[in-house]
C-alpha cells in the first residue's frame, strides 16, 4: 500500500455509520507522546530529529512485520512528498496543516482503513491519532491505548510521577489526550443558536473549532467539540466529559431542526432542494459552496428531504471534493478554476447516479 | 422577496432565537454568510493564549528587574530561556518542568485547574529520566565540541554517549521480556 492507493479509497470513519451518526460524523482520540533521550522539537538539531525519526521508523516497522500493527500499514516520509501530497494527507486529516508545513525530518505511518495515524517530529516527537466513524470516544481511546504500548516497547517516554507525560506544550502535559467530536450541526447554525452553544461549552472548559483546524471558519457545519484541561483528570473522566456534552447538542440540533419544520417545513425542503439541484447542475463550483450546499443535502437526507442519496457519499464528497483530491483524482495539478470546474463535474457525476461506476469500495 | 442588508434576492431565511420572540430575517447568500459566522473574537476566546496568560501572572509580585532576571534563565540541559519559551509558547526539553517549575505551576493551575497526574502511567516508567536528560546534555556538549573544533572532547563524549545508550538498550530488552 502507498499514498497513491488512499486516493480511490476513503477512511472508514467516513462510513456513517455507528451510534448518532447522523449528526455525529466521527469521534477522535489523540496523545502527545515524546522521547525521554531527546530534546522537544524546538529544540532538536536535524541529527536528533533524523535519529527519533529512525528509531520511530525501525520499531513500528518491525511491530508491522510481526503483524502487531497492522500489515497493511503504510509509512511515509513527510519531507520527501510532494506538495500536493502532504495537502492531500491534511485533507484527509491523517496529518495536521503544521505537519505539511513544517520542515526537516518528519514522517507519518497510517493504518488500515486510516483508522489511526502516528505523526513523527509533530509539534511533540509523536502524535497517535484514531479515528473512529459516529460516536464512539471510548472504544477509540482503548484504540489508541494499546497503539501507544506497541509503541512504547521500544520508546521510552518521557515522563514524570507527578506531572504525567512531558510534552512541548504546557496546554498537553499530563495525560497528553485530545478528544474530540466532529458534529454536524446545521439547524443550530440556521436558528443562530451555535454561538450560544460555543459560550457554553467555553464554560465547561471544552474548546469548539471547525473543520480543517483552528482558523474561525466551520465549513460545511461541522464543529469539532474537544477538551482542553489535560492534567488532574483521568483519560476516562476527560473522555467521559466531552462524551456527556454530545447527546446535548445532539438533542439541541434535533430540536432546532424540529423548530424549522414546524416553522416553515416548505422552506427548508426548499432550501434542501435547491442545494441538491444546484450541486447535480453545476458547471462550476467553489470548494466553499460545495461545502455549504452539502450540508444542507446531508441535513437533508437525516431529514427523509432526500430518499436517493446515501449518508456516506455525502460524507465522502465533503472530503473528495478539497482540492488536493481534486487534483490526486485527476492525475493532474489544476489551477483554481479549472479545480471549481473539475470538481462540479465530479459532483454531476457521484450524484446522478455515478456511484456505481466509481473505484470506491466502501 | 429581497435581502435586507442589499437589493439581491434572499434565499436564506434565518430564524432568529436570541431575542424575546423568534424572528425572521431575509438574506441573499453572501450576506447570510456574513451573518452566520461566528465572529473572530468569539473563535479567538476560545484558546487561552498562552503567552498573554504567563505575562499576565508574571506580572503579579515581580519587579521589572526580577522579571528581566527570570528571562535570561536557561535551561543547563538543552540551553532554552525563560524569555524564548515565553515567546514561542513550546518547552525545549523535560527538563525544563523541573528547571521553571516555580514558574509553571500557577500557568499549569490557570489551564488545567490541577498540578497533579492523575491517569495512564507508562508501562516502563523511567525511574526519574535523569540518565535521559544527561544523554541529553551530553549530545549537546559534543556537538559543541565539534563545532569548536575540539575534537578529542567530542570523541571522548560520543564514547560516554555510545556507553549510556547501551545500557539503556539492555535495561530496555530486559524489562521487555519480563512483561
Ligand atoms: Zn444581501
Ligand atoms: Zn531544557
Amino acid at each position: 500500500m502507498n499514498l497513491n492507493d488512499l486516493t480511490n479509497s476513503s477512511g472508514e470513519w467516513l462510513r456513517g455509520t455507528g451510534p448518532e451518526s447522523d449528526i455525529v460524523m466521527s469521534s477522535r482520540v489523540r496523545l502527545a507522546r515524546n522521547i525521554a533521550d531527546f530534546p522537544f522539537i524546538s529544540r532538536s538539531t536535524d541529527t536528533d530529529r533524523a535519529e527519533i525519526e529512525r528509531r520511530v521508523r525501525e520499531h513500528v516497522q518491525h511491530l508491522s512485520d510481526s503483524r502487531r500493527l497492522d500489515a497493511a500499514l503504510i509509512y511515509m516520509d513527510v519531507n520527501e512528498l510532494e506538495e500536493i501530497d502532504r495537502q492531500f494527507l491534511v485533507e484527509r486529516q491523517l496529518i495536521s496543516r503544521e505537519h505539511a508545513e513544517n520542515e526537516g525530518a518528519r514522517a507519518v505511518a497510517v493504518g488500515q482503513g486510516e483508522q489511526f495515524s502516528v505523526m513523527v517530529n509533530e509539534e511533540d516527537h509523536l502524535r497517535i491519532q484514531v479515528m473512529h466513524s459516529g460516536l464512539d470516544l471510548i472504544a477509540a481511546w482503548e484504540r489508541i491505548s494499546k497503539l501507544d504500548d506497541l509503541l512504547e516497547e521500544r520508546i521510552t517516554y518521557a515522563f514524570n510521577e507527578r506531572l504525567g507525560y512531558l510534552t512541548a506544550c504546557p496546554t498537553n502535559v499530563g495525560t497528553g489526550l485530545r478528544g474530540s467530536v466532529m458534529l454536524h450541526l446545521p439547524a443550530l447554525v440556521i436558528t443562530r443558536q451555535i454561538e450560544k452553544v460555543f459560550r457554553s461549552l467555553q464554560k465547561i472548559n471544552l474548546a469548539v473549532r471547525g473543520l480543517y483546524g483552528e482558523g474561525s471558519q466551520a465549513l460545511g457545519d461541522f464543529y469539532q467539540i474537544s477538551n482542553q484541561i489535560t492534567l488532574g483528570l483521568s483519560e476516562e473522566d476527560v473522555l467521559k466529559k466531552v462524551g456527556d456534552v454530545v447527546p446535548v447538542l445532539i438533542d439541541y440540533e434535533r430540536q432546532a431542526r424540529e423548530f424549522l419544520i414546524r416553522e416553515s417545513q416548505e422552506t427548508l425542503h426548499d432550501r434542501v432542494s435547491r442545494a441538491y439541484g444546484i450541486l447535480r447542475t453545476a458547471q462550476t463550483i467553489s470548494s466553499e459552496e460545495t461545502m455549504h450546499l452539502l450540508s444542507s443535502v446531508r441535513m437533508g437526507i437525516n431529514l427523509g428531504l432526500i430518499s436517493d442519496l446515501e449518508i456516506s457519499t455525502v460524507n465522502r464528497l465533503f472530503i473528495h471534493t478539497q482540492p488536493a483530491h481534486l487534483q490526486k483524482l485527476r492525475g493532474e495539478i489544476l489551477s483554481a478554476s479549472e479545480r471549481d470546474i473539475e470538481r462540479a463535474a465530479y459532483l454531476r457525476d457521484r450524484l446522478n447516479g455515478g456511484e456505481l461506476r466509481g473505484p470506491e469500495t466502501n | 422577496m429581497k435581502c435586507q442588508r442589499c437589493n439581491n434576492p434572499a434565499t436564506f431565511h434565518i430564524t432568529e432565537l436570541t431575542g424575546d420572540e423568534p424572528q425572521e430575517v431575509h438574506l441573499c447568500e453572501e450576506c447570510a454568510r456574513e451573518y452566520l459566522a461566528p465572529s473572530k473574537e468569539e473563535m479567538a476566546e476560545v484558546v487561552p493564549a498562552l503567552a498573554g496568560m504567563l505575562a499576565e501572572q508574571l506580572a503579579i509580585g515581580q519587579t521589572a528587574e526580577e522579571l528581566a532576571r527570570l528571562d535570561q534563565r536557561a535551561c543547563p540541559i538543552c540551553g532554552i530561556t525563560f524569555l524564548e519559551f515565553r515567546k514561542q509558547g513550546r518547552l525545549g526539553c523535560p527538563n525544563d518542568y523541573l528547571c521553571f517549575e516555580k514558574e509553571l505551576e500557577p500557568l499549569l493551575l490557570n489551564i488545567h485547574g490541577e498540578t497533579k497526574h492523575i491517569g495512564k502511567v507508562p508501562q516502563r516508567c523511567p525511574a526519574d529520566g535523569k540518565t535521559q536528560i544527561r544523554l541529553i546534555r551530553l549530545r549537546r556538549e559534543m556537538k559543541e565540541a565539534v563545532m569548536m573544533e575540539n575534537y578529542e572532547r567530542a570523541s571522548e563524549l560520543r564514547d560516554e554517549i555510545r556507553i549510556i545508550e547501551a545500557e539503556l538498550r539492555v535495561s530496555q530488552d530486559q524489562s521487555t521480556k519480563r512483561d
